[in-house]
């Protein structure tokens, strides 16, 4: 599939040479979650409590902080027009900008959040679940997130209507993705909620870039 | 070129309405290999809207677009394929390269020919410019970057909205040669314009202003409850 692997190297190289979006996005997820320690407290009890629920909430809050270039970008410039016009499925094309916005941002997120499990006394037996459960959990944000960024082009401050639009729906993950992490830490077993993350994930595939495809159509008549 | 046989390309009683408004209505065109269309008329009266239709981009209000007697809006893959659409805005990537940002254009349009990229870059003169990043090129190397797409994935049917905006003497010569060739083997160009364009043989000229919609108030005209 030469375009599907096309637009994923683009968007890539695109990220990389004008990278802040992705890096603040990173760095809003260790703040955020950095900030909880000062807050609640340094007891680690109660750190340890709520540990699996912050970090998956800072996580959702930076995912968000990106979605709004998703589109946008390419709206302003005209390219969208050239690639609803694409003489393939606008639905890959879709998938191809989800794939590359989760290497982007949500597979750092991912990768640095054991990290910021330590900082909140997490249970190491979690850390693994946690890593799994954000490798199931962050595609669908991505994936989510583009239905949202591909409704709001054209309008004024979409950067924050994409978040109201988006966070709802994305409780599903936010609740199978807390439980799994306590599960494994009260040693419990984490799979069912894994299971049910992964079937988001699978739901989320196939009907997420159909419906961000027809809002992108929609957004340049 | 490939394509020996002749396509057509046509359009039957085609309106446009934008804003709750009538832009144009009734407009018929036919248009075969080789021909060239040019769109007429004031601002506004809607030549970049039926560049847009045309595209597929947007759908008539009424009246269809047919290519080789199939409905464009029925199957927007293949009419994407056959069709380049070079509008105002450009879509070039300021942190690509000019060659990059060729080569995504053709791969995304699934050609793999790294000949005609070749030969699209020395056409618009840019050869020179292929490994700088485009945010260094100026606004009419810019414009040869999006024309230069026309030759990099061949496609038999051109829509250019206002394509010399920001072209020198020698861009504007090197499209009108790109438009000639891509007419002489086949090619279909519709093209709106405010500058006289050398098309490279006859063309047929279509003055929007003689469509404009006379019935005006059948749209529905929803500001006018407003009192605006």
């Amino acid at each position: 599939m030469n375009g599907f692997t096309a637009i994923i190297r683009r968007e890539l190289k695109l990220a990389m040479r004008q990278g802040s979006d992705a890096a603040i996005a990173l760095m809003f997820f260790v703040l955020v979650v950095a900030l909880f320690p000062l807050g609640v407290g340094p007891e680690p009890g109660i750190l340890e409590r709520i540990s699996g629920g912050v970090v998956w909430i800072g996580a959702l809050l930076a995912a968000m902080l990106s979605l709004d270039r998703l589109f946008q970008a390419d709206h302003e410039d005209g390219a969208l027009d050239l690639l609803v016009m694409a003489p393939w499925p606008l639905e890959a094309l879709v998938l191809a900008k989800c794939l590359a916005h989760w290497m982007v941002t949500g597979l750092p997120i991912m990768l640095i959040s054991p990290l910021l499990g330590l900082l909140l006394h997490m249970n190491t037996d979690a850390y693994l679940t946690l890593l799994a459960a954000m490798a199931l959990g962050t595609p669908v944000l991505s994936l989510i997130g583009a239905v949202g960024a591909s409704l709001v082009l054209g309008a004024r401050r979409a950067g924050v209507l994409v978040s109201l639009l988006v966070l709802p729906l994305t409780v599903p993950v936010l609740i199978f993705g807390v439980s799994a992490v306590e599960a494994a830490a009260i040693g419990q077993d984490a799979g069912p909620h894994l299971m049910l993350l992964g079937a988001l994930l699978l739901a989320a595939i196939p009907l997420c870039p159909w419906a961000a495809a027809a809002a992108l159509r929609q957004a340049v008549t | 070129m490939e394509n020996a046989r002749k396509s057509v390309f046509d359009g039957a009683a085609v309106s446009c309405v934008r804003g709750a408004r009538w832009v144009f209505a009734g407009l018929d065109f036919t248009l075969s290999s080789g021909d060239a269309l040019v769109l007429v008329g004031p601002n506004g009266s809607g030549k970049s809207s039926l560049l847009r239709l045309m595209a597929g981009l947007s759908a008539p209000a009424s009246g269809k677009i047919l290519w080789d007697g199939a409905d464009i809006g029925a199957d927007r893959q293949s009419h994407g394929a056959r069709a380049h659409y070079v509008g105002h805005a450009t879509g070039v990537k300021p942190a690509l390269t000019t060659a990059e940002d060729l080569t995504f254009w053709f791969t995304f349009r699934l050609r793999d020919d790294p000949d005609a990229e070749r030969r699209a870059l020395e056409h618009f003169g840019l050869t020179e410019r292929a490994s700088f990043p485009v945010r260094f090129l100026s606004s009419g190397q810019k414009r040869r970057l999006a024309l230069a797409r026309l030759l990099a994935a061949p496609a038999p049917l051109w829509l250019l909205d206002e394509p010399t905006v920001g072209l020198d003497v020698a861009g504007q010569s090197a499209l009108e040669s790109a438009i000639a060739e891509h007419r002489d083997g086949g090619g279909i160009v519709v093209l709106a314009s405010h500058v006289a364009v050398a098309l490279g043989g006859s063309e047929r000229e279509i003055d929007l202003a003689d469509y404009r919609a006379s019935h005006a108030d059948d749209a529905g005209d929803i500001w006018s409850e407003f009192g605006a």
